[in-house]
């Protein structure tokens, strides 16, 4: 396979490169004015307000406006700041931002002013991979933008979304392992046509919905909102941020909800094909509906992303941490390899699917089983580890254990003590030399 | 045109508007010079003073990158694999799954360890 074209792809001629490209970069800019308006009006009603409706119809025009007020405003550089890092950082998350949509697919391949053209900027044999690398990009401008404004709750704010961004990206990255087992290709063009009788959602459940919760990981969306939560940093890594800059970080979170949207909807909900009533519409699939398709499937996601905000609390960092890293990744390590055993022994043993599908179900009775007796034994342990505590607690309560003064645990009573009593006490604690000091139950009853 | 001639158009025309938008806000906003206006944000209080090179950040975030890059590597050497898996076949799979008990040891090992835990 050569670099300069795959299939239908590298053959378009200049002009038509350039159309496409501003096409794109005029979609995104136009998706996001609409899903930060279409963002604010769904919350709203989910928590029973109205939400902008003054700027033009139905409030579209607001986040425009809001873009040109930003503009207008004074632009704060920290003194603290280091200049030239501070300034290329929101450059460097916008850009990559952009660039993760070139890849995408909206169409089959139509006729724009005479000449036959897929309806995607472009694709090669490893587009997917190449999502993949410019994400980790984009974390530069988070980690960079985090570190030289010079405050504390920026950097700590840098630190958490990269921790963040790239633990979510090793889940997000096995989920897509499922994908290319089915498609024998990382192009996305390819992973399309290959979800022509059945989308992947269907056949790769729990890759799905790995991929669709890594990807709010991955965006820094709510309930995963951790790098600028508001509580712990102010704002994250754009605190220190204001005017037109820290409209690109605006900017580019929401390009990013769309990409991921939009590579959801390309891995695992068929892409631009059209969904299963209207599929049977013979011509569904070609020309430009399409885009509707895609647009509805993006959309979806979108919606989905807007509901989780209005809907879930924020995590903690740690419980959000070792969710990714003992939860995600092990699941998707364990699907990897049923599918793909199951794919050699249909291929290679020649089992049937039915046959298949009973060994998983033997599979699954035994795993269950076996986490229930795991479940018994760890309540076992946990029963006797009260046991114990309720033991410990039958021990008189002392208040001076250590040598310092300790509250009480729960279940334990400070007992009552005279003034007089405590200071004969402490005399008396000045005179037991230091070696008995350190076990302070066996002193309690003589008190 | 090769495939990824398209990349760098977009790339530059998303680049020159990022860059364009910075600029053109440095000229339409005003500028109203208060010395605590530039100063480090911390809710109001005088900011912290900040040690040369930036100051200390829990260690944790360090092992979390180098987790970063065995799983990232473990992902690069499992793309490959997947494409091709229909033409390897059961000998790809024995690999691949060799591979994979290789990965699962230290990452068992540092769950053991305590090495996920945040706190």
């Amino acid at each position: 396979m050569s670099g300069s074209s795959f299939g239908f792809f590298g053959t378009d001629p200049w002009w038509m490169v350039i159309l496409k490209a501003v096409a794109i970069f005029g979609m995104l800019v136009v998706l996001t004015l609409f899903t930060i308006w279409w963002e604010r009006r769904v919350v709203s009603r989910m928590q029973n307000r109205i939400g902008p409706n003054r700027v033009g119809p139905a409030g579209l025009l607001q986040s425009l406006m809001d873009g040109f007020k930003l503009a207008f405003k004074e632009e704060i550089i920290p003194k603290s700041a280091h200049v030239a890092v501070y300034w290329i950082a929101p450059v460097i998350s916008a850009t990559a931002a952009f660039l993760a949509f070139a890849v995408i697919p909206f169409g089959p391949t139509v006729s724009i002013f005479g000449v036959e053209t897929p309806l995607q900027l472009t694709d090669f044999p490893v587009s997917v991979l190449y999502v993949l690398a410019i994400a980790s990009v984009g974390v530069y401008g988070l980690v960079l933008a985090g570190w030289s404004s010079g405050s504390t709750y920026p950097l700590l704010g840098g630190l958490r979304s990269t921790a963040q961004v790239i633990s979510y990206e090793i889940a997000m990255g096995l989920s897509f392992v499922a994908v290319f087992l089915f498609a024998g290709s990382m192009s996305t063009s390819e992973i399309i046509a290959k979800q022509q009788p059945i989308w992947f959602a269907v056949i790769l459940l729990p890759s799905f919905l790995i991929y669709v919760t890594s990807m709010v990981g991955e965006t820094n969306r709510a309930p995963f909102d951790l790098p600028e939560a508001e509580g712990e940093l102010v704002g994250g890594f754009h605190t220190e941020y204001s005017s037109l800059k820290f409209a690109m970080f605006f900017l580019a979170e929401y390009i990013n909800m769309v990409t991921v949207s939009a590579l959801a909807a390309t891995l695992f909900l068929g892409g631009w094909l059209a969904p299963w009533p209207i599929s049977l519409w013979d011509s569904a699939n070609v020309g430009w509906w399409p885009i509707l398709w895609w647009l509805l499937k993006v959309q979806l996601f979108i919606f989905m992303f807007i509901w989780l905000r209005a809907t879930l609390p924020r995590l903690r960092y740690d419980q959000f941490m070792k969710f990714g890293w003992k939860i995600l990744i092990p699941a998707s390590l364990a699907w990897i390899f049923i599918v793909a055993t199951a794919r050699v022994f249909r291929d290679d043993f020649a089992f049937s699917n039915q046959q298949l599908l009973i060994a998983g179900a033997v599979v699954i009775a035994v795993l269950l089983i076996g986490s229930w007796l795991l479940q018994i034994r760890s309540d076992r342990k946990q029963a006797a580890i009260e046991s114990e505590r309720e033991q410990e607690l039958l021990v008189p309560f002392d208040a001076m254990a250590g040598g310092h003064p300790v509250p009480p645990m729960p279940g334990q009573v400070l007992a009552y003590t005279p003034r007089r009593v405590l200071a004969a006490q402490s005399v008396a604690a000045q005179v037991i030399p230091p070696a008995l000091d350190s076990t302070p139950t066996e002193e309690t009853p003589n008190a | 045109m090769n495939v990824y001639t398209p990349i760098l158009v977009l790339g530059i025309l998303a680049f020159g508007f990022a860059v364009f938008s910075i600029v053109i806000a440095s000229f339409t906003g005003p500028k109203r010079y208060n010395r605590a206006k530039y100063a480090a944000y911390e809710c109001g209080i005088e900011p912290t003073p900040q040690p040369m090179g930036g100051g200390r950040f829990p260690v944790k975030f360090y092992l979390t990158a180098m987790m970063f890059i065995i799983f990232d590597i473990e992902l690069v050497f499992l793309y490959p694999w997947a494409v091709s898996a229909d033409a390897l076949g059961a000998f790809g799979l024995i690999a691949i799954f060799l591979f994979l008990i290789n990965l699962c040891l230290p990452y068992a090992f540092e769950w053991r360890r305590g090495g996920l835990e945040w706190d």
